[in-house]
């Protein structure tokens, strides 16, 4: 077996790992129950599933034809970057505007820390 | 309610170079490979708007002191003497040409009198599309 078959093989189980960790986030996406599980699902495993996508692409593309394309990496970086922090946004506007949690999830921290918060403010205005 | 997340800031801060570095490359790239004065332009301007939504219009207002309706025209102005210049030397309106230079830190280097009238469109397309999102966006 020469090289360039072993980097095709490679290559092409980098894609395949990709494609199915997105078609795992869709169906992710499908089958949980609210907003906030739906935003774990959709962007964990899809940033990773791009990551291997764009990776065997680079691989291929350097191997095979001697390309060593700067604009693949920056993309990797770029959607790592990205990608949660738009999962936070739409998570974070979801529980500003009232979105409830699902009838299964047994605890909501951050309702509590919330109504903290709500008190001291409202002690600070009455003192000052 | 005034929105502040430091998440959303804090890599707005990181990506923003990024984004603006590879707009000026696409525009330099335009000549043989995909990209071009319309695509960079855009690009800024998107790299922009992350920064106007990620602080507020004062503070960016106060980094950045440009006023995006003088980039527009001025874009405008370098593509049209880009033409003129063409005419001035004796060719037809719009003709343009291209040398081979050796620069010092660049090496051999092809230099097109296209890319000025690609700079004219680039900055053309940042003041238009700043302003149009800007006249929307301040109106209360």
């Amino acid at each position: 077996m020469n090289v360039s078959a072993i980097i095709e093989i490679i290559v092409a189980v980098m894609v395949l790992a990709g494609t199915v960790l997105s078609l795992l986030s869709s169906l992710g996406f499908i089958r949980l129950p609210d907003i906030y599980t739906r935003s774990h699902a959709a962007t964990k495993s899809v940033t990773l599933g791009i990551l291997f996508i764009l990776l065997g692409t680079f691989i291929y593309f350097w191997f095979m034809h001697g390309l060593i394309s700067i604009r693949l990496l920056l993309g990797i970086l770029f959607v790592f970057l990205t990608a949660p922090v738009a999962g936070h946004l739409v998570i974070r506007s979801a529980y500003r505007s009232g979105v409830k949690l699902s009838d299964t999830s047994v605890k909501d921290e951050l309702r509590d820390d919330l109504k903290k918060m709500k008190q001291l403010e409202q002690y600070h205005s009455k003192e000052g | 309610m005034k929105f502040t997340d430091v998440i959303l800031q804090t890599s707005t801060k990181i990506l923003v170079f990024i984004i603006l570095t590879f707009s000026i490359y696409v525009m330099f790239a335009g000549h043989h490979n995909p990209g071009g004065g319309f695509i960079g332009g855009l690009i800024t301007a998107s790299a922009l708007i992350l920064l106007y939504i990620a602080f507020d219009v004062k503070t960016v207002h106060e980094i950045i002191p440009v006023d995006f309706k003088i980039v527009g025209a001025l874009g405008v102005l370098i593509a049209l003497l880009t033409g003129i210049g063409s005419m001035v030397l004796g060719y037809p309106f719009l003709s343009q040409t291209f040398a081979y230079k050796t620069l010092p830190l660049f090496g051999k280097t092809e230099l097109a009198t296209a890319v000025i009238f690609d700079l004219g469109v680039y900055m053309a397309v940042v003041g238009t599309t700043m302003t149009i999102i800007l006249s929307i966006g301040e109106d209360e």
